[in-house]
């Protein structure tokens, strides 16, 4: 393995005293090679950030390498001094994040982020720099390179900053890049064109790339060999085809097995009476002066209809900034929509006053993304699951008693009651936040992202909670997600949205199968490892040989 | 729409920082900016408090035979019955042959009085006109134009006006330190309530149905504590400062009642032959607002955790 660009041996990183566990990544050794792409997978905590972070010698405080060795290129990049790394880095090694606009500095135009790499490895003239740095922004298909390298970061679009970053990265052709989830934080089709990229310049330049990702989708798309990484040690790693069908170790399996197929279920058609119906619903926000003066206003939805039946689950899908999340605030009734109608049985929801809004807000429940900012920190778990029944009247023995209930029935002990947010996984809080949704006895459950925030393994059991309580209390679910693979899973119907309208609208299988809608198309098209079957189907696969 | 953010997460944060972390008793006992500046405040503050024991002379008795004495000169004092007692007057007298130390220690009242008052008061109307301004939408430009033109006012412009329309007096005093101070409140109360509305624990609480009060006073109240009170501790700070300017001029607490700022302004005509009459009430004076201030910035590095991150 001579030729390796970065041979990584024995690695064990410390962590200080009193973590959860002694080591952040314990004896873990690959290689990349030239021209290759190795993926670290793993969920969050397994240590993978931690290795890509030690390989720059970008280590935070706090951790240190306690054994073994990275090579770079035969360098142990471990042992460097910083002066040395501080060499390396841009020449022989460089490093993409996961978020563009933090990783660029704002009050400096691209293309003196660009420079500022050259001038300080090279002794190249300005023109030169300037003829290099042009050369590198068109390499990376940015349109317009001049207008480009004379803008600012936030003149750009999230997946233009990430060009930026990749030219930054690469202008000085390193051996070794290192890409630290790179694609998470851009919508679908976004990603699939810097994937598309990477592998390009990677095979252009015969980089060798190490990729770190927690979507096996991306792995799928991407990857030439896969490294699987669990509590910081390491538990399979090979060439990415096998990985993916045939996974020999358990954890992988899991992980493989958990990540929701782009096939949808089969659902029968509900038939069941509707529960809300929207009609041409909309949302302009509008900014004004504070004399009341309207200055621009924004589209945020337009002309929105669905209808929800009981025991049925529609989805919205979108991309960032398509309305999906503006539509979920308008049914929950957190904003005002400003046209068209909710009605939920015979009241429309848009425009009763506030004391009647009061008295119907308990039919509409929202669980949201974040599980670490949905629960108010400084009140106990029991108070905010009783904070609703109690407001309507219940009495505090009531209220407790049916916490309780549901705690069991969304899978925590009961007991847990009186312990505060933080002494709770994510997973755990989202349980928890479910539960505050159902102590209402809502007719209408809507999720808004409820489990994007969650790894693939937590957000297949709180799926399958809430596909399970779906079907106990026959519950209407809204699902809200940029998920293409959980819409196949949880989704009866589904309407697609882009630019604040719903482009297409139909059932599940309808759309992810005959989709008609060009935009449809493009996501559908662009949705990471599609190739491969997951979940359910892969489970089958594996069983039958 | 990102999905795991899990940037170097070895474990996903296990409090969010606006958590009420265990041990905050502990953290702000060990901190010595804190320790340090609470140890001085209860010094003066005992020291007002048991002004009569520390000293048997009354700060207001005028002695003509005893003017503009140095520090630590002895006066023999013979009572009705025949007895004679020495006293010391440490920190000499003044030109009305009074007492610096009696004055000093019985001005330490005036000043943590008012200092206490100040910071009470106006952090309790800014929050609640804080709150509710940065609460209510269509409320919020209205409320921040008339904070902008209440700051406008100068303490000590104002204080000279309400003396002048009334008496002058502790009340007026204190009146007229709060009224600026309470836009500096509403401002910091304010930015703090922006940034909790929109958490989603609140919309949460707002979709299961907690009307608008209790919502404030539950799930928004609670984040503004740890702010406020540092503001507190500089406004105390402030408000000391400016009522021993305003008795120094002539406009705060009458003469009679001794304050660290009218015992300077006694000395000040005769300061470059008799210096203790300034300098003993500018020492306690400097002591206390350094001590008010060491305490708010302890506090503020123990209660808001992104000081502590920085630091």
């Amino acid at each position: 393995m001579s030729g390796a660009v970065l041979d990584v041996r024995d690695l064990t990183i410390a962590l200080p005293a009193g973590a959860d566990r002694a080591h952040a990544v314990a004896g873990v050794s690959f290689t990349v090679d030239p021209g290759e792409i190795v993926c670290l997978v793993g969920e969050s905590g397994s240590g993978k950030s931690v290795i890509a972070h030690a390989t720059m010698g970008l280590l935070p405080k706090g951790l240190r390498a306690a054994g073994g060795q990275a090579l770079l290129a035969g360098e142990d990049v471990l042992a460097a001094g910083e002066a040395r790394l501080r060499e390396l880095r841009c020449t022989r090694m460089a490093m993409i994040f996961q978020e563009p606009m933090t990783a660029l500095n704002p009050v400096m135009r691209c293309g003196d982020q660009i420079d500022e790499v050259l001038a300080t490895h090279t002794r190249l003239s300005p023109a030169e720099r300037r003829a290099k740095v042009l050369a590198i922004v068109r390499a990376v298909h940015l349109p317009d390179p001049e207008r480009m390298v004379a803008s600012f970061p936030h003149q750009l679009s999230g997946g233009q900053r990430q060009r930026i970053m990749i030219a930054m990265a690469l202008v000085l052709e390193p051996a070794l890049l290192i890409a630290d989830e790179p694609t998470t934080a851009l919508d679908v089709t976004t990603q699939a064109q810097i994937l598309a990229l990477i592998r390009e310049l990677m095979r252009a330049h015969g980089t060798g790339v190490l990729f770190i990702t927690h979507d096996f989708g991306v792995v799928a798309e991407i990857a030439d060999r896969v490294a699987v990484l669990r509590a910081g040690t390491l538990v399979e790693l090979g060439p990415a085809r096998e990985v993916l069908s045939a996974p020999r170790h358990d954890y992988t399996r899991m992980l493989i097995e958990a990540v929701p197929s782009l096939v949808p279920r089969h659902r029968d058609v509900v038939t069941a009476p509707v529960v809300v119906r929207a009609q041409g619903l909309s949302k302009t926000y509008a900014q004004r002066s504070w004399l009341g003066a309207a200055r621009h206003a924004v589209a945020a939805a337009a002309d929105v209809s669905f209808e929800i039946r009981r025991g049925e689950t529609v989805g919205i899908v979108g991309e960032s900034g398509s309305g999906k999340t503006t539509v979920a605030r308008c049914v929950a009734r957190l904003v005002a929509p400003t046209g068209g109608r909710i009605v939920i049985g015979n009241t429309d929801f848009a425009s009763i006053s506030r004391h009647e809004l009061h008295a119907l807000r308990r039919k509409v429940q929202i669980v949201f993304q974040d599980p670490y900012r949905s629960l108010n920190p400084r009140r106990t778990v029991g108070a905010a699951i009783v904070e609703g029944p109690m407001n309507y009247g219940a009495s505090s023995s009531e209220a407790h008693a049916r916490a309780r209930a549901l705690m069991d029935l969304v899978r925590l002990d009961p007991q847990s009651l009186d312990r505060y947010p933080h002494q709770f996984s994510g997973g755990q809080r989202q349980r928890i936040c479910i539960a505050r949704a159902l102590a209402m006895e809502p007719d209408l459950l809507i999720a808004d992202e409820a489990v994007s925030a969650l790894d693939v393994s937590v957000q297949a059991q709180v799926l399958a909670l809430l596909d399970e309580i779906r079907q106990r209390l026959d519950l209407a679910m809204l699902f809200i997600t940029h998920d293409l693979r959980v819409a196949a899973q949880v989704c009866d119907r589904v309407a697609v949205m882009t630019k604040g309208r719903v482009v297409e609208y139909g059932t599940v299988t309808q759309v992810f199968g005959a989709p008609r809608d060009d935009y449809t198309k493009a996501l559908l098209a662009a949705a990471p490892g599609r190739g491969y079957a997951f979940g359910k189907a892969a489970r089958e696969a594996g069983a039958a040989p | 729409m990102s999905a795991t953010a899990d940037a170097l997460g070895l474990e996903a944060p296990a409090r969010p920082p606006s958590a009420p972390r265990p041990g905050t008793w502990r953290r702000l006992s060990r901190n010595p900016s804190v320790f340090v500046g609470a140890a001085i405040l209860l010094v003066v503050f005992c020291m007002g408090l048991a002004a009569p024991l520390l000293t048997p002379l009354d700060p207001g008795e005028i002695n003509p035979v005893y003017r503009n004495k140095k520090p630590g000169t002895e006066q023999t004092i013979r009572a009705a019955d025949g007895t004679k007692t020495v006293v010391t007057h440490w920190m000499g007298t003044d030109s009305l042959g009074r007492d610096v130390y009696a004055r000093v220690v019985y001005g330490a009242r005036a000043s943590l009085t008012v200092g206490v008052a100040v910071a009470v008061i106006s952090v309790a109307i800014g929050l609640a006109i804080g709150l509710v301004s940065g609460y209510l939408r269509w409320l919020d430009p209205i409320v921040m134009r008339i904070m902008d033109g209440v700051m406008a006012i100068p303490a000590i412009l104002l204080a000279i006006a309400l003396v002048s329309l009334s008496t002058a007096g502790l009340v007026a005093v204190i009146v007229a330190i709060v009224v600026p101070e309470i836009p500096r409140v509403v401002r910091l109360v304010r930015s703090v309530v922006l940034s909790i509305r929109e958490e989603p624990y609140v919309e949460a609480a707002i979709a299961v149905g907690t009307r608008t009060p209790l919502l404030l006073v539950r799930h928004v109240l609670p984040n503004t504590i740890a702010p406020l009170i540092v503001q507190a501790t500089y406004i105390a700070a402030s408000a000391i400062l400016i009522e021993a300017i305003l008795s120094f001029l002539g406009v705060g607490i009458p003469p009679q009642t001794p304050t660290w700022g009218n015992i300077m302004a006694e000395g000040r005509t005769l300061f470059r032959v008799f210096p203790h009459n300034i300098l003993f009430p500018g020492i306690f004076l400097a002591l206390t607002v350094l001590a008010v201030n060491m305490l708010g910035d302890g506090l503020r590095d123990t209660l808001d955790p992104r000081m502590e991150r920085r630091a």
